[in-house]
C-alpha cells in the first residue's frame, strides 16, 4: 500500500518523464537526479530540468508471465528498455501491442496509462507506458 | 593487515524447510562451522549476518541480536552486526567480517548467512525481490525482477553473444552438480529440453532459468592465518575480498550484457591475490538467472565476451570437465537460494573443496577457488578468493 504523498512527489516524472539535465556535462539524467555522478562537485548548482523525448526505440524487451499483483490482470504483459530518440534509457511496460510483432528496433511511444491501484479505495497510481508508434 | 583464515564451515539442507524458523537454521549453521573449528564458543569476538529482509519475509527486524541471542553470543555480549546488500548480502557480510579480522580489531569471527522465505506467498516473495532493483522505476513500473534478466538475455541473443540453448545450459550445469550436493534443494540432473520447455517467467527465460525460493542457512568461522593452527588442521586462506558498486537500475548503464561491478570487483581481487583469472579451477557465480551465470564467467575473466555460452553448453564448466569447474555446490539453481545464506554458503563450497572435502563433486588438486556475489542487477558484487594451504 501506498501513500498518496509517495505518489504525488513523482507526478513529473512518472507523468511527463520529467528529468534533469546537468549543464556542466551536457548528461541528461531520468529520473531526475539533483546530484551528477559524472561532475560531482562541479555540477552542484548547475542541475536543470529536462523533458526527456517521447518517442524512441525498443532496446530489449521480454514478455513477462510471472506478473506481480497489481499487474495480474495484465499478464502475460510486455516490457521494454526504450531508448528515446535524445539517448535516455527508460524500463516500461509496452502496450496496445501484438505480443508476436515485438521486436527490438520497434518505434514507440509515450503515454500516460494507469500503472495500479490499491484496492478499492486506496491510492491509484498514474504513469507512462509505451504504445507502438505507427 | 594481517591473513585471514577460514578455520570452520557449516551449511543446513537448502528448501522448503516448513519445519525450521529463521533461528533454527540460522543456529544450526552455525553450530556445524562452530564445531568444524573446534571452538568452545567463548573465542568468537565478533559476528557477521547476512540477510537481505527478515523483515519483509517473516516480519523480523534485528537479525543481528537475535542471532547473538540464541548463538549464546550475548551471554558474552559479543558484538553482531547485520548485514544487508541484496542478494550480495552474504558476500558482503564475510567481506566485513574479513576486514574485521585483517585489521586486528577482531580476532575470532562467526559469519553467519540466512533467509527464512517460505513463510510467504509467492507473489509477495517475488515483490521483495523486484524491491532489490530500483522500486520506484523499475519494479513500481511493472519491470520485474525477471524481466530485467529477460532483457539482459534478449540483448545477448539479439547481439550473437549467447543463444537462448547456451543460456539455458548453464541450469544444466547447475542441476548436474546439485546430484551431487547431499544439502542441495534439487538432487536431480536435467537435460536442456527440460530449461528449454519449461514455462514462461519472461520471455526468453523460463522456470529452469531462475534460482527456486528457499530456505537455508550458511557459517564460517575466520581467524588471523597465523593462529588457525591452534583451532584446526582443516582450514583455508583467504587470498582476497573485493567489491564493487554499479548504478541500481539497469536501464542507467552504458551496456546490459556485462556486470562493471563484476569486472572492477574480479581485477581488485586477482590484484590483491596476485593471481589472474587462468590460476582458478574452481568458482562459485551468482546464477540467480541462467543469463546472470553466463555473463559472470565472461566478467571474471574466465571466457571472452561471447565464449561461455559455448563452453557450459559443451559441459566444459562441469567437474573435472575444463580448465574451471562452475558452482559444483548446484549453484543458486539448483543448491537453493535462500536470499542472505547464498554468498557464505559459496564461500563454504570453495573452502570444502580447497580442503579436499567435497566428496563427489571434490575438484582435483585445487589450489584457487573463487566465489562471486551479487546484489540486485549487479548493483553490489563481491568476489573473494581463498586458496588451499
Amino acid at each position: 500500500m501506498s501513500t498518496v504523498a509517495r505518489e504525488w512527489r513523482e507526478i513529473p516524472g512518472r507523468y511527463n518523464l520529467e528529468g534533469t539535465k546537468c549543464e556542466n556535462c551536457g548528461s541528461i539524467f531520468f529520473p531526475a537526479r539533483d546530484f551528477c555522478p559524472k561532475c560531482r562537485r562541479a555540477g552542484i548548482g548547475k542541475i536543470s530540468r529536462y523533458d526527456v523525448c517521447r518517442r524512441g526505440k525498443v532496446f530489449s524487451f521480454s514478455i513477462v508471465h510471472d506478473a506481480p499483483d497489481f499487474n495480474n490482470m495484465l499478464k502475460p504483459y510486455v516490457v521494454a528498455m526504450v531508448q528515446t530518440d535524445d539517448g535516455v534509457m527508460v524500463s516500461a511496460q509496452l502496450v496496445d501491442v501484438d505480443l508476436d510483432k515485438v521486436a527490438i528496433g520497434m518505434p514507440v511511444r509515450a503515454v500516460l496509462r494507469k500503472l495500479s491501484a490499491d484496492g478499492a479505495s486506496g491510492v491509484i497510481r498514474y504513469g507512462y507506458k509505451f504504445v507502438p508508434d505507427e | 593487515m594481517r591473513d585471514v583464515a577460514i578455520i570452520g564451515v557449516g551449511v543446513t539442507k537448502f528448501g522448503e524447510l516448513w519445519n525450521k524458523s529463521f533461528r533454527a537454521i540460522g543456529i544450526e549453521a552455525g553450530m556445524k562451522a562452530m564445531e568444524d573449528a573446534n571452538l568452545s564458543g567463548n573465542e568468537v569476538d565478533g559476528i557477521f549476518v547476512g540477510n537481505m529482509s527478515a523483515g519483509r519475509f517473516i516480519n523480523q527486524q534485528h537479525i543481528d541480536a537475535l542471532i547473538a541471542d540464541y548463538s549464546g553470543m550475548a551471554t558474552n555480549h559479543v558484538p553482531a552486526t547485520r548485514v544487508e546488500a541484496g542478494d550480495a548480502s552474504g558476500g558482503v557480510a564475510f567481506r566485513q567480517a574479513v576486514m574485521a579480522v585483517a585489521s586486528g580489531m577482531n580476532d575470532v569471527v562467526l559469519v553467519g548467512g540466512a533467509e527464512k522465505m517460505t513463510d510467504l506467498d509467492d507473489t509477495s516473495i517475488n515483490a521483495i525481490m523486484d524491491s532489490t532493483a530500483d522500486a520506484e522505476w523499475e519494479a513500481g513500473m511493472g519491470v520485474t525482477f525477471a524481466g530485467l534478466h529477460a532483457m539482459i538475455a534478449q540483448r545477448m541473443i539479439h547481439d550473437g553473444t549467447a543463444t537462448r540453448e547456451e543460456i539455458a545450459s548453464f541450469a544444466v550445469n547447475s542441476h548436474f552438480h546439485g546430484a551431487l550436493n547431499p544439502n542441495a534443494q534439487f538432487r536431480k540432473a536435467i537435460t536442456l529440453d527440460t530449461v528449454l520447455r519449461s514455462g514462461p517467467v519472461a520471455t526468453p527465460l523460463g522456470m529452469f532459468d531462475c534460482a527456486p525460493i528457499s530456505d537455508g542457512a550458511a557459517s564460517v568461522v575466520l581467524c588471523p592465518l597465523e593462529d588457525a593452527k591452534k583451532y584446526t588442521d582443516s582450514y583455508v586462506k583467504v587470498s582476497a575480498v573485493a567489491q564493487a558498486s554499479d548504478t541500481l537500475s539497469l536501464s542507467q548503464r552504458e551496456d546490459i550484457t556485462t556486470y562493471g561491478a563484476t569486472v572492477a570487483a574480479a581485477q581488485r581481487a586477482y590484484q590483491q591475490a596476485g593471481i589472474t583469472a587462468q590460476d582458478i579451477q574452481v568458482a562459485e557465480v551468482h546464477d540467480n538467472y541462467t543469463v546472470a551465470g553466463i555473463m559472470a564467467l565472461q566478467d571474471l575473466g574466465f571466457y571472452k565476451r561471447g565464449e561461455a555460452g559455448k563452453a557450459v553448453l559443451e559441459g566444459r564448466c562441469q567437474v573435472g570437465a575444463g580448465p574451471v569447474a562452475v558452482n559444483t555446490s548446484g549453484g543458486l539453481k539448483a543448491r537453493g537460494h535462500p536470499i542472505g545464506a547464498t554468498g557464505v554458503a559459496q564461500i563454504v563450497e570453495i573452502a570444502e573443496q580447497l580442503r579436499g572435502s567435497a566428496d563427489k563433486r571434490q575438484v582435483e588438486n585445487a589450489k584457487y577457488g573463487l566465489a562471486q556475489s551479487s546484489g540486485g542487477m549487479g548493483s553490489a558484487v563481491t568476489v573473494s578468493i581463498m586458496e588451499a594451504i
